[in-house]
């Protein structure tokens, strides 16, 4: 259950059958919650402006897609209304080559750079939006105790923390026989 | 007929050439060694300083990781928020 790099450029993983329900359900969940909740006209969608893009009420959309000012409101409704969209289009299309290449392996998962790529990125938006479910918000956060009714919750971020770091050694390193 | 020039806004900032920078701040969920990816393939930065840069994130809470013109910083922002590392700009006060 670790990512390597092949000699011929690819990133190879394997993973149980119960590891692949896992990720794939995590995986779709992400893409259900970047979903635009509305369809947009036309002419907005062809220059990529959404007009009614707005920072979410919810926690792990709202990191998703960060104010880009700190200290400027109106700049900051501006950025979102002329990148979210794409932003958001960017991220479900990773989700789902993530989903995807789950789907055509069987306990060897197989990539490509690009699809690397693609799980990569996915990676962190899953655990980005997992940590503000488990309120992960500064560098001071807890695990909660082995009983604790959300300690299997913080066992699958665990997971997808190793999982997202044996990437990015595979990345960096290159290729391991 | 022209209308009477807005003299409430000033136009200084189009006149002087005033920088632009991306800030990078910390967060308690992307990996040091991602972050450190991030930065050698979005900026290509050499390992030692994309390493640099992101230690400073880490210890400092946040780290300049480029400067120039707005749009250009618009660009690195929307790029760093699609890779998942919490970015914002302002002016280089």
């Amino acid at each position: 259950m670790m990512f390597r790099r092949t000699v011929t450029g690819r990133f190879v993983l394997r993973l149980d059958d119960l590891e692949k329900g896992l990720l794939g359900s995590l995986v779709a969940q992400l893409a259900d919650l970047l979903a635009p909740k509305a369809e947009l006209d036309p002419m907005a969608a062809m220059v990529g402006i959404d007009p009614w893009a707005e920072r979410s009420d919810d926690p792990a959309l709202a990191r998703l897609f960060p104010d880009a000012y700190s200290d400027d409101d109106e700049a900051a409704s501006e950025f979102r209304r002329f990148t979210e969209r794409s932003l958001r289009d960017l991220k479900i299309a990773n989700a789902r080559t993530a989903l995807e290449t789950l789907a055509r392996a069987g306990q060897k998962v197989t990539l490509s750079a690009a699809e690397a790529q693609a799980w990569l990125l996915t990676l962190t938006d899953l655990r980005l939006a997992l940590a503000a479910r488990l309120e992960i918000v500064d560098d001071d956060w807890q695990r909660p105790e082995d009983d604790d009714p959300r300690a299997p919750n913080f066992g699958v971020y665990d997971w997808l923390t190793y999982l997202q770091e044996s990437l990015v050694q595979a990345l960096i390193e290159g290729p391991t026989l | 007929m022209t209308a009477p020039a807005d003299l409430e806004r000033p136009l200084l900032d189009e006149v002087v050439d005033v920088p632009w920078i991306t800030l990078v701040w910390n967060d308690p969920v992307n990996l040091m060694s991602y972050v450190t990816y991030v930065l050698m393939s979005y900026f290509k930065f050499s390992k030692e300083k994309a390493e640099e840069l992101m230690l400073q994130v880490h210890n400092d809470g946040r780290a300049v990781v480029s400067s120039g013109s707005k749009e250009e910083m618009e660009r690195d922002v929307e790029a760093m928020h699609s890779y998942g590392l919490w970015a914002t700009m302002q002016k280089d006060q």
